[in-house]
């Protein structure tokens, strides 16, 4: 066993432990932390496979968006999570029933998959060779040309993703006091002012 | 040596887990989404394994594609649970009826 192999089964069993401690944890904000060691275990596995820019994508993405966003909602959102655990035991039979179910049929796929013959000379876009170009350049040779396309549509995705967030926790209180630039600016400051002549003794009245 | 079936029952056996905390937290949408985007991760070590052991970079694009579905799902999601806990004070998604559906 070399130790691209060892390093194979540190990452795997990492990712599956990291992975099941997600969905057990008593704490949200150590599911979310369990949540980063096994995106981190996955993008390790992605440098095994020679994917590098999707490992780092990986990364940047998941871990620095999107965990960084459950955990701020996990944070800021004042939930009694122990009321939300109660029934975690009567689920679990139900729940491993169907996730055994699931894997034994994926193992009867598994024991009967082969590839075809055919299969390689089916590739939209062969892996160049290292020499002539390494990964991040392959892959951006590929996207910004046959799937220009569906890269816009992704950033579109993205954009509506956005607006829609924005829209959906958007709120406009009405208790607080704001800046009126327009009423601001057009006040004139011989109006706003009024000088009174006090008589001494006597007060405005 | 490590082949592509390693790979392939390590992304099994992590949707599998997926779709087990879906199962076991019924209540808690938050830990819902998290395994939501461990079953988009096991569909993406699916996409980059074969993208590596084929030598088909195609694989690989459409990774970033799950990335970026899982990212603005994520972001909507997450919206939507904070607008919900705004409105009812809880985030248990048992009592979600509102819509009467």
């Amino acid at each position: 066993m070399g130790i691209a192999d060892i390093t194979f089964y540190a990452f795997a069993i990492t990712l599956l432990g990291a992975g099941f401690l997600v969905t057990i944890a008593r704490n949200p904000v150590h599911s979310v932390l369990w949540l980063i060691l096994s995106f981190i275990s996955a993008a390790g596995m992605f440098v095994l496979l020679g994917a590098e820019f999707m490992a780092m994508l990986l990364i940047i993405v998941y871990v620095g968006a999107v965990a960084v966003l459950f955990l701020f909602v996990v944070m800021m959102l004042d939930v009694d999570f122990a009321a939300l655990k109660g029934e975690m035991a009567r689920y679990f039979p139900v729940g491993a029933i169907v996730g055994l179910v699931l894997l034994m049929q994926m193992g009867l796929l598994f024991g009967t998959w082969q590839e075809a013959e055919a299969a390689r000379d089916l590739r939209q876009a062969p892996t160049p060779d290292l020499a002539e170009a390494h990964n991040t350049k392959a892959l951006g040779m590929i996207l910004y040309d046959q799937y220009f396309l569906a890269f816009q549509v992704a950033g579109l995705i993205l954009l509506v993703a956005m607006v829609g967030a924005i829209v959906l926790t958007l709120r406009h209180r009405k208790d607080i006091k704001r800046q009126d630039v327009v009423a601001q600016m057009h006040r004139d400051p011989a109006k706003a002012m009024e000088l009174k002549d006090v008589k001494p003794g006597q007060g405005l009245g | 040596m490590v082949g592509l079936e390693h790979y392939l029952t390590v992304a099994a056996a992590l949707f599998v887990i997926g779709i087990f905390g879906i199962f076991l937290n019924r209540k808690n949408i938050i830990i819902i989404l998290m395994s939501i985007e461990l079953m988009l991760l096991a569909v993406n070590i699916n996409l980059v394994a074969f993208s590596s052991f084929l030598g088909d970079l195609v694989g690989q694009v459409f990774t970033m594609f799950i990335l970026t579905v899982a990212a603005a799902e994520a972001a909507i999601g997450l919206a939507i649970l904070v607008c919900f806990f705004r409105n009812r004070g809880t985030i248990d998604v048992e009592d979600v009826n509102v819509m009467k559906g």
